[in-house]
């Protein structure tokens, strides 16, 4: 790479430069913009000559927000889904991806090919029959309606991915942990996992994602007892169509957003190496 | 045990101790993904009303009765099209930002970098319900910015039908480009300098370096991204849900998600919205199963 960018003469340098600078505030302005308008005062915000700046920031869309009945627990219930079907998927996906990776035996590619198809499901489309299903389980208005159909999901991507980074702990290491006398149980989960834990974090981004975003299954299985709702339905409580309280959508959102910014601040540089390692598989 | 006879990993057979690790999953994907997608296919051949749900009559088989009446109803060729186009309008454009400025990324010093993946994080970040009133609120005819900065008073963007398509488009290829452009990025990392060194020796430009050398090096993880962005795009229904209201005005702006659940909860025709659902999953299927066969003639392993 050094070599090809040593190529690049200077203007031309200078020019990506500043067109990279450009592209990120372009980026980051609807990020900007949300989190400016939840501390504008109302009389700015419903103004037709919006400013970028705010001259009297004020915290009254966030009494709003956190004055509405149940905010918090919604926030906790979104934190509680994500958290579980985070942890879940990961240990579930790691003793996949092992037992693909590191044994030889009949069905094994069946099961990595069915584990690669299981990605293009529409999940979006399985609503009904899932609706029917927890319906009959009694888990309609509970929050396990969210978290095991989630776990479910994420569970074939993050066996997918797993896979580069088990088959990267070298042979070596197992057989002479076998020679040192150690327990396959042993093997697992106090050598294989700590090295694969890198690889979990990067998976672990995404089926937090899906988990933390999810709109339609809280919107389809939690209809009655809205205790067991989760934020984005709390954020439309602001949001109506005709008639939106922009301050406390911005507001709403932004305390939305900033866990999951937060979370992938933290494993940044994780998630760029894990995908590297995942596709050069 | 017995050792594996060749290959380049030496996969050991360990009796009933791989199945033992996979139980978990098997379980979890055999009761939440396999078993819904048969009932699915099942409910999809039933008359399913409000009052079979609710017990009041029993369920009807109607054969290929849903399909008949789906496939007689104009709006759903219409939602369709709209779907299929409007899909392949966000992967192509998501595509093509996210390769662009991974190559950007690779171009330019640390400080420039870091503050464009952080941005890219930041839309990456963002939850769906939020980036859509973001965008709803940025582009809003009284109080948004960018009818300002354009000058358009107060025109609506998400009265029209096409400009609320692009509105959409706008804000799917805002959160979804990050990830094309991180996996691109890393995998151009991954390349090693001397076979660009080499390529640039030749005096080969950058574009026929990204065409000749790094496209079919990354083509793995083009295929990675390219599927993903596909499935994501097609199936779009937060974004397409909040931001147009449910699905536009009189339904102009449906894609085939919000309408199987249109007609499923709101209208209660499970059946019917059962048998939208399986079609979209067969398109799904096809366009991937074909895109892979496509790339395994091609020589390519999985």
């Amino acid at each position: 790479m050094s070599l090809l960018r040593a190529r690049v003469r200077r203007p031309g340098r200078l020019a990506a430069e500043a067109s990279a600078l450009l592209i990120a505030v372009v980026v980051a302005f609807p990020l900007y913009w949300m989190v400016l308008s939840a501390f504008k005062p109302a009389g700015e915000i419903e103004s037709s000559q919006p400013r970028p700046w705010t001259l009297a920031p004020s915290l009254d869309s966030f009494r709003r927000v956190f004055g509405q009945q149940e905010f918090g627990r919604y926030f906790l219930n979104s934190l509680l889904v994500a958290g579980c079907v985070v942890i879940a998927s990961a240990l579930i996906a790691f003793l996949a991806a092992t037992a693909v990776t590191r044994f030889r035996f009949r069905l094994r590619t069946t099961l990595l090919i069915m584990f690669l198809v299981a990605q293009m499901v529409p999940v979006e489309a399985l609503t009904i029959p899932l609706f029917f299903l927890m319906r009959d389980a009694g888990q309609l208005n509970t929050l396990g309606s969210l978290i095991l159909p989630h776990i479910a999901f994420s569970l074939p991507f993050a066996i997918w991915m797993l896979r580069g980074f088990v088959k990267a702990v070298p042979e070596a290491l197992e057989e002479a942990a076998y020679i040192d006398g150690a327990s396959r149980a042993r093997f697992l989960w106090q050598i294989l996992f700590p090295l694969v834990l890198p690889g979990l974090v990067a998976t672990s981004v995404f089926s937090f994602i899906s988990a933390w975003n999810d709109f339609l299954f809280a919107k389809s299985f939690i209809i009655s007892d809205t205790s067991q709702s989760t934020l984005p339905m709390a954020l439309l409580v602001f949001y109506k169509p005709d008639d939106p309280d922009w301050g406390g959508v911005m507001a709403a959102s932004t305390v939305m957003t900033i866990p999951v910014l937060v979370f992938f601040v933290l494993v940044q540089r994780r998630l760029v190496s894990g995908l590297g390692g995942a596709v050069k598989d | 045990m017995r050792r594996a006879a060749s290959g380049t990993s030496p996969l050991v057979s360990g009796g009933w101790t791989p199945w033992l690790y996979l139980a978990p999953a098997l379980v979890v994907l055999g009761g939440l993904l396999v078993y819904p997608i048969y009932q699915l296919g099942l409910i999809s051949f039933f008359q399913y009303t409000q009052a079979q749900v609710s017990g009041g009559e029993p369920a009807t088989f109607e054969g290929f009765g849903n399909y008949a009446e789906l496939f007689g109803d104009p709006q759903f060729w219409q939602v369709l099209l709209a779907t299929v186009l409007f899909a392949a309008a966000c992967v192509v454009s998501t595509l093509a930002a996210g390769c662009a400025l991974a190559v950007l990324l690779t171009r330019v010093r640390a400080l420039p970098r870091l503050a464009l993946m952080l941005a890219a994080l930041g839309a990456w970040a963002t939850p769906a319900v939020t980036g859509s009133t973001v965008w709803l609120f940025l582009f809003d005819p009284d109080f948004g910015p960018v009818n300002r900065m354009l000058g358009l008073g107060d025109h609506s963007w998400t009265y029209g039908r096409l400009s609320a398509f692009f509105l959409v488009l706008l804000e799917v290829v805002w959160c979804s480009f990050p990830f094309v452009m991180v996996t691109v990025y890393a995998g151009i990392r991954a390349v090693p300098g001397e076979v660009l060194e080499a390529a640039s020796l030749d005096g080969a430009s950058q574009w026929r370096i990204w065409r000749s050398v790094l496209a079919p090096m990354l083509r793995p993880i083009l295929v990675v991204v390219t599927i993903q962005s596909v499935i994501w795009d097609f199936k779009v229904f937060t974004q397409i849900y909040v931001m147009t209201n449910g699905g536009g005005i009189a339904g102009q702006n449906l894609v085939l998600n919000v309408y199987a659940y249109q007609q499923a909860f709101a209208s209660s025709q499970y059946g019917l919205g059962s048998a939208i659902g399986v079609v979209m999953l067969l398109i799904l299927l096809a366009v991937t199963l074909g895109y892979l066969r496509l790339l395994r003639r091609q020589g390519e392993e999985l």
